[in-house]
């Protein structure tokens, strides 16, 4: 199946002569869920506005669904629904007459029923002749996810869509999100939130400093870049390791009562079974064993302090 | 064409535009009426005609110029600048929608407007002074392009403006006085001769002389000459609307 976007060696360099993107290579499938993950500035916005024709690229390509965004700009953003980070809607219109504008901004004829049906997904149907300046933040964000959902788009962009939202609203969020994926929908999300790439991504891209580090299953990338940590607790308190376990990186802890080992899971030998056997043979007995695998936010911090190493 | 978009466009404007109708019907209808009573009375009771009209008649093409120029600005402006303001520009922007259809949507709401306002102040000035109008098709040609040219203008006000200063300084310092020194309230024949010729580098000059021309079959200058001096300002604002648009001038980084 043809990829339903294509990004390509993408740069930009501002005005002000910032290089904001640096050579950005990105392929997404048909369908999927991309969390776009990186720190505050690292080029996400800008990747998504040149994508949506926001911002003019300095170099590089775009296709949507095969079509070149500049060339085949009509049929390239009539694919697409924005959600931009910052909200930005007018006052004094009404929340009705806002999703129709949308809509009819993106050439599609007026479908008053798909229009209802979108505010009653988000809980909006009861606000729709509201002003946007009676409503509350949460609710204003749920209008521009209406308004980017107006023209049923095949691509929906969410540029940092729960900052400074409730966990209850987010939670609805994704429901939502996962509704359109079900529809065949493909969702591109950015976010400094780490579970929230965990909780509903399929894949994670990492971004840092206008460079993609990498991208992959959230699964495979757990499992791949996951460091696993072994606790093992002490039947009796023990002043010092023994030498022999220095070199192998273990640690003390808990005052004398437990040991700690890090190993990999890509490694092809953990080297637990050897070693619980060579803490027989020093007579060291255990009480307990703890595992546990590293979160998705550690495998981020990990990438982008190499980074910047 | 994407007509639904140009249409989706027009009608949030013209929304807008219908919430603060009683604003834009009473503020046109107040400025006529006092200029008819300082203009029409103080001053027309002096110089009683105009090349055979009388005062407070000669005004109102003038009038309704002035204010359609203004209004036709103003509206303009302020349409785009608004969105670019708060942000909402964005839509725009990302929406399948070629320049031409963005100019024409906002253009034509700000033109409408504009003629609107033109035809309340021909309403109301006909409540003070009898006027005929000999060329009816050529003045509602006139009044159109004028509407539409200096709403194109506005439009590129709008997307220069960074801030609100900038969006209120060219109407202002450039505009109001090229229409009174234009010929709005007087003929250009009742200046001294050098004044005459220095006036004759004022473009409003041509746009009001013809107008007039429509009403009264006078003319300052000839009427040919003011229908290619509108002509060419709006394409000359259409020329400039494309280039902002080709290269994203102040509105894509
Ligand atoms: N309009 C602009 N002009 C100059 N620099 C900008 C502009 N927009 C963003 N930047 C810079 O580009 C970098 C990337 O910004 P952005 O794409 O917004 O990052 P993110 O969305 O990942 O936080 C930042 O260093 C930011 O300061
Ligand atoms: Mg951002």
């Amino acid at each position: 199946m043809a990829p339903i976007l294509e990004v390509e060696g993408l740069q930009k360099r501002y005005a002000s002569g910032h290089e904001a993107l640096s050579g950005v290579d990105l392929t997404i499938e048909k369908g999927e869920i991309l969390a776009l993950l990186g720190p505050n500035g690292a080029g996400k916005t800008t990747l998504i506005s040149i994508i949506c024709g926001l911002v003019t690229p300095s170099g590089g390509q775009v296709r949507v669904d095969g079509h070149d965004i500049r060339h085949d700009y009509r049929k390239a953003r009539a694919l697409i629904g924005l959600v931009p980070q910052e909200i930005a809607l007018e006052p004094f219109e009404t929340v009705w007459n806002l999703v129709r504008f949308s809509r009819g901004l993106f050439g599609k004829p007026r479908d008053d029923a798909h229009l209802e049906a979108v505010l009653r997904s988000l809980s909006l149907w009861d606000k729709r002749d509201a002003k946007v300046h009676e409503l509350s933040g949460g609710m204003k964000r749920r209008v521009l996810i209406a308004k980017a959902l107006a023209h049923e788009p095949k691509i929906l962009f969410l540029d940092e869509p729960t900052a400074g939202v409730d966990v209850e609203l987010r939670r609805g969020m994704w429901e939502v999100v996962e509704g359109l994926r079900a529809r065949g929908v493909t969702i591109i999300l950015t976010t400094h939130y780490i579970e929230e790439a965990e909780e509903i991504a399929d894949r994670v891209a990492v971004i840092n400093r206008g460079q993609i580090l990498l991208v992959e299953e959230k699964a495979r990338l757990m499992a791949r870049m996951g460091r696993k940590e072994l606790r093992i607790e002490l039947q009796h308190r023990i002043d010092a390791l023994p030498d022999r376990f220095a070199a192998q990186g273990l640690e003390l802890i808990h005052d004398g009562n437990a040991i700690l080992y890090h190993y990999d899971t890509r490694g092809e030998r953990t080297g637990i079974a050897s070693l619980l056997a060579e803490l027989a043979e020093e007579g060291i007995v255990l009480r307990d064993i703890v595992t546990r695998q590293s979160s998705l936010e550690e495998i981020f911090v990990g990438l982008v302090t190499e980074d910047a190493a | 064409m994407n007509l639904t978009a140009i249409f989706a466009i027009y009608r949030m404007e013209m929304l807008r535009f219908a919430r603060t109708i009683l604003q834009s019907f009473i503020a046109p209808v107040l400025s006529t009426s006092l200029y008819f009573v300082v203009f029409g009375t103080a001053i027309g009771s002096r110089i009683d005609q105009v090349e055979g009209v009388s005062y407070g008649a000669f005004i109102v093409p003038g009038l309704i110029m002035l204010s359609i120029m203004t209004q036709g600005i103003s509206n303009a402006s302020f349409a785009i600048y608004f969105p670019k303001f708060i942000g909402t520009v964005y839509e725009i922007l990302s929406a399948p929608v070629s320049f031409l259809e963005i100019t024409i949507g906002y253009v034509g709401a700000a033109a409408t407007k504009s003629l609107f306002i033109g035809a309340v102040i021909l309403a109301t000035a006909h409540l003070f002074v009898d006027i005929q109008i000999t060329h009816p098709l050529a003045m509602v040609a006139f009044m159109g392009l004028t509407c539409l040219s200096f709403a194109l203008f506005g439009f590129i006000i709008g997307i220069w403006a960074r801030n609100f200063e900038q969006l209120q300084l060219i109407p202002l310092l450039v505009v109001t006085p090229l229409v009174f020194l234009g010929g709005a309230f007087y003929s250009v024949s009742m200046l001294p001769p050098a004044w005459q010729t220095v006036t004759l580098f004022n473009p409003v000059v041509y746009l009001i002389s013809g107008f007039r021309w429509s009403f009264f079959g006078l003319a300052d200058v000839p009427v040919g000459l003011s229908l290619l001096a509108i002509a060419g300002f709006t394409l000359l604002c259409l020329g400039i609307i494309w280039w902002i648009f080709r290269t994203g001038y102040r509105l894509r980084d």
